[in-house]
């Protein structure tokens, strides 16, 4: 199984259910847009290691109502800046998911996968076929596609370069 | 095919006959919303675009709320930087220190938003606008960005449970309880995704103040937006206010619902969100003696007139408990000068309360009543989340206004009857 392809590959970082943009940056640091300022406070506030063990690469993984609470951008791009290559949840609050989609930020649903996967798991997969592999595990799970018109702002590397590219018409 | 609220709004506003649950459109939309926290982020966006002016000077707000009066030098620049691209831009609808409030209670008040319009806010709960039966949703910088350039948005038509309400309240409920009892028994995801409409004969019976604050919590059970039918106050309100002419759909009778859920108004009693979620909601029947250090009064929540009013009913001619910080904020500058000219203010300032400019504030934890570890407070807040109000080891406990009140007055969580015999 290890030399199958995969997009993203990495150790698992592990959290539980409604992981709320409060302690995936908390307001106090919201006096900034600074990409790596704001990475340097990621997970704070439910978890202090999170900044000292997390690698360029890694994945994390939760469980149901990801990002919930407040719109704040800064959440995904915290995420995205610590080095995260793909969120695996059971399931993502939704301004939390478009947000991720229009930043660029991997994130993909799949409960089973969420469910199974525990801290320090290697873990990849491969992005055309859905297919996560658990490679401590030795097992695979299937997430569903995503839809085609989201799946262009994907390709295009986030909402401005989609918009860049006319997907809202004429400007 | 048969439509919801929700969907009828999206699908005019996208241009089509019909939209159903799970579509992907492209909507225009008549309010791009930013706050001083969101804008920044969106102002990066909007230039990484390379557009040179926004798609209409009246269809974007920029209000500075969270951190203003600003806190710090970081803060300061956040704020200078919004005032700069608004100057630059033309932006006509720009508040600042002085002329602001809490974008949520700032943008009807001045009659921004009308019914049946598609409204975007970088800030979660934007979907507050419903009240008015308009579609309002949280979206994050990028999305106001992109709102900004073209005037559109991209939107999975959502699925709705239908809330029938029916009664009317009891004294010393409000629209929080509502809500609160609502996210209690549905938990903090079980709108994921969809429309809360609220109809029913018993809508009428609830005042502008208790819907706005209905709709607003709508994202704390996940909601993609809360939205009321419309009827004689909301016209009455938008009239009021001076807003554009309303364009008022109405769900098909055979509209498709996930789920039918009755509310009987009359039924529900004064109701708390224990930390660390809005859904650990409790009533006085099953709730222990919670003593407190803070109380805060305020916000997009119920930082309103009718909310102020409820609070002052409670503190008039009484004192805070010694010992517990009570912090009241009115919304907006007009509430403020409002409460002024009531004679709200002196009872609060009697009764050792703080008073202070329209901000955000505490509820986010930015400053103006932050707390120490170990501390609790109560807040008429939307959010009680681990480190919401401050310290990661402090207690946020979600409650109305007369809740509130009552309980700065005991020093412990307390149902207001208790203090008003």
């Amino acid at each position: 199984m290890n030399n199958i392809k995969t997009n993203v590959r990495g150790k698992a970082i592990k959290y539980g259910d409604n992981v709320d943009t409060d302690v995936i940056i908390p307001a106090r640091y919201l006096n900034t847009s600074d990409k790596k300022e704001l990475a340097s406070h990621c997970m704070e506030d439910l978890d202090k290691n999170f900044t000292k063990i997390v690698r360029v690469g890694d994945l994390m993984v939760a469980g149901k109502n990801f990002g919930c609470g407040s719109s704040r951008e800064h959440a995904p791009i915290a995420i995205k800046e610590s080095g995260i290559s793909l969120v695996i949840a059971k399931s993502f609050a939704r301004i939390f998911y478009r947000n991720a989609i229009n930043i660029g930020l991997p994130i993909i649903e799949c409960p089973e996968a969420a469910e199974e996967i525990e801290s320090g798991d290697e873990v990849g997969m491969d992005f055309d076929s859905g297919v996560i592999y658990n490679f401590t595990k030795n097992k695979t799970y299937t997430a569903a596609p995503f839809p085609p018109f989201i799946q262009s702002i994907i390709t295009a590397g986030g909402l401005i370069n989609a918009v860049k590219s006319d997907m809202f018409g004429e400007r | 095919m048969p439509m919801t609220m929700t969907q009828k709004i999206l699908a005019a506003h996208a241009g089509l006959e019909s939209v159903r649950a799970g579509d992907l459109v492209l909507a225009n939309v008549d309010m791009v919303l930013g706050n001083d926290i969101t804008s920044p982020v969106a102002i990066n966006e909007f230039e990484r675009l390379g557009q040179k002016k926004v798609f209409d000077k009246e269809k974007i707000s920029l209000v500075m709320d969270h951190f203003v009066p600003n806190k710090d030098i970081k803060a300061a620049e956040q704020c200078k930087r919004c005032r700069d691209f608004a100057g630059e831009m033309g932006i006509v609808n720009y508040y600042d220190c002085g002329e602001m409030g809490v974008e949520h209670a700032l943008l009807p008040e001045k009659g921004l938003v009308t019914a049946g319009d598609v409204v975007i806010g970088a800030d979660s709960h934007t979907c507050t606008y419903g009240a008015l039966s308009a579609f309002s949703t949280g979206v994050g910088s990028t999305d106001m960005a992109c709102g900004m350039a073209t005037g559109k948005a991209w939107f999975k038509v959502p699925s709705a449970i239908k809330f029938v309400l029916t009664g009317s309240l009891s004294p010393w409920v409000s629209g929080k309880d509502v809500i609160l009892h609502i996210i209690g028994k549905i938990g903090v995801d079980g709108a994921l995704y969809k429309s809360m409409e609220f109809c029913g004969e018993g809508v009428s019976a609830l005042s502008m103040s208790d819907r706005l604050c209905m709709a607003n919590m709508a994202i704390e059970a996940g909601a993609k937006n809360g939205i009321f039918e419309y009827d004689e106050k909301t016209e009455e309100f938008l009239r009021q206010v001076g807003a554009k002419p309303a364009r008022v759909y109405k769900a098909d009778p055979d509209a498709e619902y996930d789920e039918v859920i009755h509310i009987n108004l009359s039924e529900i009693t004064p109701t708390v969100a224990f930390p660390h979620l809005p859904e650990n909601t409790r009533t006085f029947e099953d709730m222990e003696e919670i003593a407190i250090d803070q109380v805060v009064i305020g916000s997009c929540t119920n930082g309103r007139l009718e909310d102020l009013i409820a609070a002052a009913e409670i503190l008039k001619g009484k004192k805070v408990a010694k010992g517990v910080r009570t912090i009241i904020i009115p919304a907006t500058q007009k509430i403020y000068l409002e409460a002024m000219e009531m004679g709200l203010l002196k009872i609060f300032i009697d009764a050792g309360a703080a008073v202070s400019t329209p901000t955000c504030g505490p509820c986010l934890g930015g400053h103006m009543g932050i707390l120490a570890k170990g501390e609790r407070a109560v807040a008429t807040t939307n959010r009680n989340f681990v480190g919401r109000m401050g310290h990661p080891e402090s207690e946020v406990y979600l409650a109305s206004p007369a809740v509130a009140a009552a309980s700065a007055v005991t020093g412990r969580i307390t149902h207001p009857k208790e203090v008003m015999v």
